[in-house]
């Protein structure tokens, strides 16, 4: 009986087979997948990254609410033009806060790794409101519903906690203080000791509109943070070569 | 079924090719074999695959990972693309770097690569706000006309381009409209009429109850400090000029109302710290030879 006939084993019996069929992925996930959570290699050592403030977290939900990952990506390749376009290639470090993160597989739209700081909140919110106003021949759906709708903070706390239970390193004063920092970042007024938890901290008035905290304001502050957290003048390329 | 014997070999003897063995009802399975090309395909990824493994960073190790032959890896091979243009462009960039805004307008060869680096540029970074053929848009201005908020010379330009406009930038660019509405420093019948006012500055009609002496009061109480007395603007303070038919918002009475109750301040980002200087310069020259620079 050649090597080959023992196989009839396997086509024979469906417990073997099954697992059979278990081995063979296992291999597959102990090379492939368990090497990723135990080298060192895989997330880079970088300085200035912090968890998303509650108000960048509520427009990061409502990034994913949206849908705009299915035309926007957030991962900029290490090819030559998409730095030349796009800026610093993403480090596996930018997104090791992101549950689940954003990365995308399709680019309708350009890339947004690195669109935080690149346009004005005006341009954000009229652009939101009506992306042709801005870009004629853009293909985007419009949101105008953003700025109109309040902002529900109260369940921030509870999206930070299971953040936390996942490693994220919220303090359980940052997830008590939740709903208050989501406000504070959002408005005109000083936002008090926000920076003293989130550092680099952007707080302003987003949306443009005094008073109420809207989709738009938690929208627009999560686009305007992205990618710009990591210090690339101290970034040691050489270092992480891969 | 028949006998399964693999030591037997039994052939089809319509068509010559072997059988698997299984026969129901005498009807017999064929056991084609595969083609010749597709076997030496499958064979030859497979000696490519063990090639592959030694060549590229390969198999994940305890603390590392094979690092493949000749230390290749995807982040330095951008680098060193990078790298590459940088020397392809060296020469011009470095003669960009070198020339002065205005030596770079006078020398054909060196406008011609600002210009073409300048608008490669622009559409990646200044085309959502100011339009693909610098256009602009409601707020957001026109940069082919002869109005300039901030001034059209190649230097006010590059200025503008580096540090910004209330960019936060210690560098960039201040002074806003007030809320004049909102802050309670005119009441709403003064901003209609300083509204009206405005509109007459550049010829356009006026409403029933205008009054022109009244109106021009209140602009010289709280407008000329900035647009000046004759409405023309200021490029130190960007107050636009109101005299012309080049409007940044609108020339309708509502949105000059808007604009004097809650107040107008656009922003445009520092590009200092996300672009590097030739980039800038080939930008400001793009900008400049567009059509209104001054």
């Amino acid at each position: 009986m050649s090597l080959w006939q023992k196989h009839a084993i396997f086509e024979k019996n469906s417990i073997i087979l099954i697992i059979g069929v278990l081995v063979m992925i296992s291999i597959g996930g102990l090379v492939e997948i368990l090497p990723l959570f135990y080298l060192k290699s895989t997330i880079e050592k970088v300085e200035g990254l912090r968890p998303y403030t509650p108000l960048e977290l509520a427009g990061r939900n409502i990034y994913v609410r949206e849908g705009c990952y299915t035309c926007h990506s957030q991962m900029i390749r290490s090819l030559r033009d998409e730095v030349e376009r796009y800026g610093h290639y993403s480090l596996a470090a930018e997104s090791m806060y992101d549950h689940p993160f954003q990365w995308g597989s399709k680019r309708n739209g350009p890339d947004l790794a690195r669109v935080g700081a690149k346009y004005s909140d005006e341009w954000h919110r009229q652009h939101l409101a009506d992306p042709r106003s801005l870009v004629p021949g853009s293909i985007m759906p419009s949101y105008p519903w953003l700025a109109k709708t309040e902002l529900d903070v109260s369940h921030l706390g509870e999206d930070m906690n299971v953040l936390a239970l996942e490693g994220t390193p919220y303090t359980a004063d940052m997830i008590t203080k939740a709903a208050a920092d989501a406000k504070a970042q959002a408005s005109d007024e000083d936002p008090g000791d926000l920076a003293a938890r989130y550092p680099k901290v952007i707080a302003r008035n987003f949306d443009g509109r005094p008073g109420a905290v809207t989709e738009a304001d938690a929208l627009i502050a999560y686009l305007q943070m992205l990618g710009t957290l990591v210090d690339f003048k101290i970034y040691d390329d050489k270092a992480n070569l891969r | 079924m028949s006998s399964t014997n693999p030591n037997v070999k039994m052939v089809d003897s319509h068509t010559g090719t072997a059988t698997t063995g299984h026969e129901w009802d005498g009807i017999q399975e064929l056991n084609t074999p595969l083609p010749r090309w597709w076997l030496v395909i499958l064979y030859a990824t497979i000696v490519w695959s063990v090639g592959y493994v030694f060549v590229y960073p390969a198999i994940p190790m305890i603390s590392s990972f094979t690092q493949g032959m000749f230390g290749w890896s995807s982040r330095g091979d951008v680098a060193s693309e990078l790298n590459a243009l940088k020397a392809l462009r060296g020469p011009m960039v470095s003669a960009l770097g070198g020339a002065s805004l205005a030596d770079i307008e006078r020398d054909p060869k060196l406008l011609t690569f600002a210009r073409a680096q300048g608008k490669a540029a622009f559409g990646d970074n200044c085309a959502p706000c100011h339009g693909a053929g610098g256009g602009g848009s409601k707020g957001f201005a026109n940069l082919n006309d002869d109005d300039w908020l901030w001034g059209g010379k190649a230097e006010d330009i590059q200025q503008t381009i580096a540090f910004g406009i209330r960019s936060g930038h210690p560098k960039g660019r201040e002074g806003s409209m007030p809320a004049f509405g909102r802050d309670g420093i005119l009441k709403s019948a003064e901003v209609s009429q300083v509204a009206d006012f405005v509109r007459s500055l550049s010829g356009l009609s006026t409403e029933a109850s205008f009054d022109k002496a009244a109106g021009a009061k209140i602009f010289e109480e709280n407008c000329a400090a900035c647009h000046g007395s004759d409405g023309k603007g200021n490029v130190e303070t960007g107050a636009p000029n109101l005299t012309d038919k080049i409007w940044l918002w609108s020339s309708d009475k509502a949105t000059i109302v808007e604009g004097l109750t809650n107040g107008r301040g656009n922003v445009m980002p520092a590009w200092v710290d996300r672009l590097d200087d030739t980039t800038i310069k080939a930008l400001t020259v793009y900008v400049h030879t567009l059509g209104g620079g001054k």
